[in-house]
Parts: C-alpha cells; structure tokens; sequence
C-alpha cells in the first residue's frame, strides 16, 4: 500500500490540489524533488536494515559477531552527503519563499477582514463581499489581512499559499492566479468551535467580468428580505440555524415575535430594536444558556441596508 | 550492608505507605510507570473518539465543542503526561542508576517530590473538567486562550505544576551522572541510553523554565488582564508563540533523544554487537541539544515573523536533521555482521527506525520554507510529529518496557504476545498516519472537526488504523499485565546483555548491587 502511495505521490501533482500559480508549480518541483529524495533514502535505510536483519539473522545462541567499533570515512560520508542535500533544499526553499514574500508593485489590492467564524474582503472602491472572493485572471493580488477576535490563517491549497492573519496587525499575501475557476480557501489556525466551518470560495474570473462586478451595486433590484438572506448565509449561517434548533447560538425559527429569556431570568420581546441590539451590540443582552462573548459584532461591518436586511429576513423564518 | 538472598526492591518493604514515602529510585519508577501507563490509556481513549468523530463527514458521535475538547485533551495527556516523563522519568529513573552503577540517583527526596509534581499538576489539569474543561488545542495559542470561557486555566496551571517535575528529574540525572559513576565508568564508557538521558536532562533544566514563565504570563492574563498577549490591550499574541516554541520545540527532543538512547542499548543486545560509532551517537545527543535551542521558529514560517527569522530558522533546521541521521545510519551499520534475534523488542526498534525515518524525511521536507507554507498546520504536520512522536518514541517505550520487565519484576514475558502485539501496532500505525500525509498534501487542515467530502475516503482508512493501534496496545497491556502476575521466573541476564543493570539480580536488590561493580571496558563488548 505505501509503495502504491508513494508512486502515485511521484505523479504529476503529488496529491497536491492542481497549481494555479507559477509559484506553485515552483513549490510542486521542489515537493517532487524532496519525495523522490525521501524515497529514496527510505529505501536505502529501511531497505539496508531489512536486508542486513535477515542477513544476519540470529543462528544460535553462541554467534560470533564482527567487533566493529567504527569508520570515519563511512561516517563522515553520511554526515556529509546529507549535509549537502539539506542546504540544496534549504537554499531552493528559500529561492522560492522570497518569491511568495516579494510583493509585486503592480499588485490589486484587497483588503480581508477575518471573525469568528467569516471571511469578509473589500476593495479599495469600498465594494464588500462575504464569503467569497471574486478576483481577475492573471493580474497579481494583494491581501491585506487582519482578524477582529483571535488568530485564523488564510490557505488557499491551489496557491500553496497561507498566513497567519494577526488581530491588532496586518498581514499579506499575494498571488497571481493563472487560471480562471473556483478554489478553496480554509482557515487552518484553530479559531475555536466552528473552526473546520470558516471556509470560502475564491473565484478567479476574466478581467472584463472583474470590471463589471466591481462596478455594480450587489444589491440591485433585490428584496430587502433577500439581501438579509444572503448575508445571513455568509456571516450568520456558520452559529444559527434558519430553524428553531441550537447550533452555537439560538435558531432564528420563530424567534421575532417571541419573548426571549435572558441570563439572569429577564425577559424580553424580540422586536425590530432588540434585533439591531443583538447583531450591533451582542453582548448587550445574553440569552440565557449561552456564553457571553460568542457572538461577535457586526457593528461597522454592515451597512445600513444589510442590517435592515437581515432583520428583516429574520422576521421571515417561522 | 548487603541484602539477604531472595529480598528484594519489590518485596522488602510492603504496603500503599511503603510506595507512596519509597525512596527507592526503583520504586518510584514503578510510580511512573504506572501513572504513565494510566495517562496513556486515558489520551489513548481521546485519540479513539477523535478518530471516531472523524470516521466520516459530518456529525458522528459528538458537536464541535466536545470534538475541541477531545483533541485539546489528547494533545495535552499525551505531552504533558505520557512522552514528557514516558522515558526519563518512568525508564530513565529505574535504569540511569542501576546502568552507571549507583545505589540511587543523587537526591533520592527530590525524585520523590518530582512524582508528587507530576500526580499534582495531573490532578490540576483534570480539574478543569468541572470548569466545561478546554478547547485551546494544547499549544494555548493567544488571544484564543485568553478569551475562551471555561477551565483552560486549570489544565495550563497543571501543566505549569508538572514543569516542575521534568525540572528537578532532569537537574536529579545531571547531578547523579557527573557524581555518582561506579568506577571505572568514564563518561565514554556509559551506555547511549545514558547519554541520550543526560542530554535530555540538560534541556528539562535550560528550557522548562521558559514554559512555566510563559503559562504563568498566561494565567495572569487571563485572570488579571494584564495584557501581554491580548492585542486589544496592546499585547502581541504572536509573542506567545516564540515563547511556547522556545520550550515546545527542545521538548520534542525531550521525547525522542531518550528514546533514541533505548533503540542503542535494545539494536546492540539484541545483535550480540557493539554500537557502531559510539562516540558519533553520544555527541550527537548533545549536538542535537544544543541546536534544539535555536530552531523554534520553523513552527512561525507563516505567523507573520519576518522573512529573514523564516530562514535562519530553516538553516538551522536543517543542522539538525545532520546528527539525527548521523545517529539512524550508526543503527543500521550496526546490524552489519550482527546475529539478530527477532525478538519483540528488537521488533519495536527496528520498527521505530521505519517510523523514524519517514518522520525524519518528512521533518526536512516541512523544514524547507516554501513547502512548510503548504504543509504547515495541515494534517501533514500531524502525521509527520506522529511518525516521529509515536512511531518513535513510543515504539521505543514499548521495546524499552519489554526488554527491561523481566529485570524490573523478575519474572518473564509471553513472547508470542509480545510479537503480536508489534504486528499490530506497527500495521495499524501506517494504516493511520500514512494516509494524513496524503490529507495533508491535499490541502486538509488539521484540527477539523469536519472536513470536505473529497477527504472521507483517506479518514475513514485512517480511522481504522487507529482502532488497529488501539487493539495493539490492549496487547500489550496484556503482556505487561500477565508478566506481572504469571510471569515464569526470570534469570539475572536473560538477553545476554553487556551493561551494568544485567549484571545484577532480577529484580536488583534495594541498593542495587551487592558489591560495588567496577568498569573496565565500554558498555557493547560483545566479543
Ligand atoms: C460566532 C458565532 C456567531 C455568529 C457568527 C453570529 N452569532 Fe448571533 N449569537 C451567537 C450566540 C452565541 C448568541 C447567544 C448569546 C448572545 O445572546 O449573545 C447569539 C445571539 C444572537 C441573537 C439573539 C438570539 C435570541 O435568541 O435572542 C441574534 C438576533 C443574533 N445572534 C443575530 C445574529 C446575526 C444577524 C448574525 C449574522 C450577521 C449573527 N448573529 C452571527 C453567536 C453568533
Ligand atoms: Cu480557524
Ligand atoms: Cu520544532
């Protein structure tokens, strides 16, 4: 099974999701570089003892056994050989990991805005979007990142490329898609319960596209009610369920309307207002069998519209 | 004062208060082992139900809550109380005197207030299950763990307490090896086991210090504010990081530089052959110790560190991997014109250099910076510390115990057992990790308690590696249960073994040896 694995890891992409970016395909030479060098250093040791344990395999209890207490020029060789080896790879990685922290002048900046458990992006025309990251084909991007609450980090396995994003600092990034399509985009620092859940797509789309969606209001022509819904699909969705189930917050099924209990017995009617509390607000008001502090604000992070939207796609869910 | 024939450590004194007020280096190693051992079964227990959560996409037994804390558990048992003292503490008290020709280690009191430490700081950290218990992941990473609300203080103020264990073993062995040689044992006459214990030592006492420093500065964050590594009061989380990896990365040689000392002394006996390059082995230890110091970085490639940190970091990783070679191609040398008994620790030593190697290749692959940013913080990180972690260090363990049980309790082990339990534990063990390489590479993230469907089929094969291991182990169990209790009578040197602690009776009396034992020659003269 391992020799199957290890073939296959051999192969073109070495299991690696398909390179997107030229510095992947740099990163994919020296992974295939290093596979086959670990392969083949596995086999010289692994293969070296299995050979000499049956070799010499124990014939009776009074063997005599070689009295060999070294070699220096064997032992300088294998100290050597892979001395050598390690500062080819060092210096190869290195070659390649200035590349990914060399940022191109030219490059379209976009600024990513990391909370529990979301990713949000804005550009520099002040368009927003949740969720996902719509960029143009062939043209290097920036990122500009930073988080509100605790560590995350932002992988896209495409790219090979991550990093950490740090509240209270700002970090970047930067790549230069070659292809266009959807690609994956993980948090891989542990940001606590929904950590595995705080994914998000990038999308690499030709340049006229890119221009297009820039340009125009994301709203146009929608509902209000229909506005809420795709916020609450891309910020919201990852603590509460649409039904009237616990997730890491209350479900939002029936809730306006209803009277609520808070922490400490309070009571209180879920209207309009205390809606607008509890997204700007959160901890304002605790329900009551929920930790305080869970639920980040969103105050400066929606626009009015949005708010209003998703307070009245609440109002929708029965 | 010699001990009449037929007493000895085990039977001389009796009774619980006889145990728990013992002296005895011996004894108190049997302490360990069975703390160790009952740690062991409780992280081993997580690590079950993190593979069974794991088993498909989607909820399976548990919410993501509870998954946390099942992994934070894990990581921190497994750490903390089992490979931290697995080694030096469990095998390294019973067998540093006995292998240098002591009575006991220097400051018998201290090695019993270390034991106390450990059960101390295990009790601390288990408290914090009646605080909703924790969800940090073991390495406590800021903010997260400054704003987490539950009983994460409780298991960083154990780990804090159980530092101090691993701080007065390791100043107890420096103290014993430099005084208390039999004579005639220079330090170039000492078993490899010593030397990797010795190195070990040195790091428990240089960096346990900063980690109990910095799990205080946590403690005090979280319960007073004081906003160190809180960045909404100006502090840096990422300090933290260098903090915890200036002691996190030496204490994985704390882990593995022991247990490379026990895969000397088992390949040797069980070849009937002295060590190749025995002074290359020793002064790599303390090679491998000193650079231990100045490689955490290569944890923070992508934490936002600067660039040049990156690549000092990365060279001086890579002058690690020189001795740790250095060390696995003396091992194989040493086989060479050897007579090799496939016995079952020998089975786990050769086992351990598999395992060792691919963790090894793969340690170098993570420690170049460009691929490290692919692979870091994904599922191949945690394959790879696995291979080297439990596909080292504990396949070591495990041949240790097996080798040494008939001298710490006289009596004999069930061969057959013992074997079998290797099969498994060896296949389940390739079974599990081998595919999170693959996990890895394809881009999982690791700490997930869900994933994408495109990596259910490699989890579920990881999965039942798993249970594999697990079986492996009850094994094993078995076989260390059943010595004990049926055990045929053991001879004084069954193996035929070269060092001291053969050379007296199985098991050795209270102080050891009846008469003080002289050294003439080095530890592997098999002539
Ligand atoms: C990180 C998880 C998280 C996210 C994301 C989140 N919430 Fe919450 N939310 C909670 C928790 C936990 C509570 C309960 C504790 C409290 O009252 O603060 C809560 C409570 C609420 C309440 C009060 C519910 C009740 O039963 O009274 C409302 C309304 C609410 N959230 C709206 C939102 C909206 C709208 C969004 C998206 C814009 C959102 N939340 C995003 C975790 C979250
Ligand atoms: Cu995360
Ligand atoms: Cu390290």
């Amino acid at each position: 099974m391992m020799w199957w694995l290890l073939m296959q890891s051999a192969q073109a992409n070495t299991f690696m999701p398909p390179a997107a970016t030229d510095i992947a395909e740099r990163v994919n030479s020296l992974y295939g570089f290093l596979l086959w060098a670990s392969f083949i250093s596995c086999v010289l040791v692994i293969g070296g003892f299995i050979y000499f344990a049956f070799k010499y395999k124990r014939r009776s209890e009074n063997d005599k056994t070689a009295y060999i207490s070294h070699n220096n020029f064997l032992e300088f060789l294998w100290s050597f050989v892979p001395f050598l080896i390690f500062m080819a790879v060092f210096v190869w990685g290195w070659a390649i990991y200035s590349q990914m922290r060399t940022f191109p002048e030219d490059a379209l900046e976009v600024h990513v805005q990391a909370q529990k458990w979301s990713w949000s992006f804005e550009y520099k025309n002040g368009r927003k979007s949740s969720g996902e990251l719509l960029i143009p084909v062939n043209t290097p991007i920036k990122l500009v990142m930073t988080s509100s609450d605790v560590l995350h980090s932002f992988y896209v396995p495409a790219f090979r490329a991550k990093q950490d994003v740090v509240p209270g600092r700002y970090t970047a990034l930067w790549f230069k898609p070659k292809y266009k399509g959807e690609y994956q985009i993980f948090c891989t620092e542990y940001c606590g319960e929904q950590h595995s859940g705080m994914l998000a797509k990038l999308k690499v789309v030709s340049r006229e596209e890119f221009d297009d969606w820039l340009a125009n209001d994301p709203y146009k022509g929608l509902a209000m009610e229909e506005v809420g819904q795709k916020i609450y699909t891309a910020r919201c969705a990852i603590c509460h369920h649409t039904n009237d189930q616990k997730l890491v917050g209350p479900g939002f099924g029936g809730l306006f309307g209803r009277e609520e209990t808070l922490q400490g017995g309070e009571k209180v009617m879920v209207d309009e207002n205390y809606l607008r509390e509890s997204i700007m607000n959160p901890n304002a008001k605790i329900v009551a069998g929920y930790p305080s502090g869970q639920m980040p604000t969103f105050a400066g992070q929606l626009s009015e519209q949005e708010i209003t939207g998703v307070i009245e796609y609440i109002k929708t869910l029965k | 004062m010699s001990s009449a024939p037929g007493v000895n450590y085990l039977n001389e004194k009796s009774g619980l208060w006889s145990w728990l007020t013992t002296l005895d280096h011996k004894r108190i190693g049997i302490m360990y082992m069975i703390s160790v051992l009952s740690f062991f079964a409780i992280g081993g227990a997580f690590a079950m139900l993190i593979r069974w959560e794991l088993f498909g996409a989607g909820k399976n037994i548990v919410d993501a809550a509870t998954y946390n804390q099942f992994m934070t558990f894990h990581g921190a048992i497994m750490t903390f109380m089992v490979i931290i003292p697995g080694v030096p503490a469990f095998l390294g008290n019973f067998f540093l005197p006995l292998m240098i020709g002591a009575k006991d280690v220097a400051f018998p009191r201290v090695n019993l207030l270390s034991w106390y430490c450990l059960m101390v700081g295990a009790a601390i950290s288990f408290w914090s299950l009646f605080y909703h218990g924790a969800d940090t992941g073991w390495t406590f990473y800021t903010p997260y763990s400054i704003q987490t609300d539950n009983g994460t203080t409780w298991l960083v103020a154990g780990a804090f307490v159980m530092g101090f264990s691993s701080i007065l073993t390791g100043l107890n062995f420096i103290v014993t090896v430099h005084k208390l040689r039999a004579p005639g044992m220079t330090f170039f006459r000492m078993p490899l086991f010593i030397w990797g214990l010795y190195s070990t030592a040195v790091i428990q006492v240089l960096a346990t210090p900063v980690l109990g420093i910095t799990l205080l500065l946590l403690i005090a964050e979280r319960t007073m504010n004081i906003g160190i590594f809180d960045p909404a009061m100006g502090g840096d989380p990422v300090l933290f990081q260098h903090f915890f990896w200036f002691y996190s990365h030496p204490a994985v040689y704390i882990m593995i530089l022991p247990a490379m000392g026990i895969i000397s002394e088992l390949i040797t006996c069980y070849s009937k052959k002295t060590i190749f390059g025995y002074r290359a082995i020793a002064w790599s230890s303390i090679g491998i110790a000193a650079v231990s110091f100045f490689v955490w970085g290569h944890h923070m490639f992508v934490s936002g560190q600067s660039e040049v940190a990156g690549i000092v970091f990365s060279f001086l990783t890579m002058l690690v991997g020189v001795p740790t070679a250095i060390k696995t191609f003396n091992w194989v040398a040493t086989l060479y014109k050897g007579s090799i008994e496939f016995s079952a620790p020998m089975l786990f030593a050769l086992g351990f250099i598999f395992l060792f190697t691919i963790g090894g290749v793969t340690g170098i692959m993570l420690a170049v910076t460009a691929v490290d940013v692919h692979f870091h913080d994904t599922y191949f990180v945690v394959a790879h510390f696995h291979y080297v972690m439990v596909g080292g260090t504990l396949m070591a363990i495990t041949g240790g115990i097996y080798h040494w049980l008939p001298k710490m309790f006289g009596k004999m082990y069930n061969e057959g057992v013992a074997r079998f339990s290797f099969v498994l534990i060896f296949i389940g063990f390739n079974v599990t990790f081998f595919p999170q390489f693959v996990l890895g590479a394809m881009g999982m993230p690791r700490r997930y308690y869900d994933y994408l469907p495109a990596f259910e089929p490699l989890n579920k094969v990881s999965s039942l590696g798993a249970w594999t291991i697990g079986v492996g182990f009850l094994f094993a169990l078995y076989v260390v249960v059943d010595c004990i209790l049926r055990g045929k009578k053991a001879p004084d040197n069954p193996w035929g073994a070269k060092t001291l602690e053969w050379q007296t009776s199985s098991p050795p009396p209270h102080e050891n040896f009846t008469t003080q034992p002289v050294v003439t020659g080095g530890p592997y003269e098999y002539r």
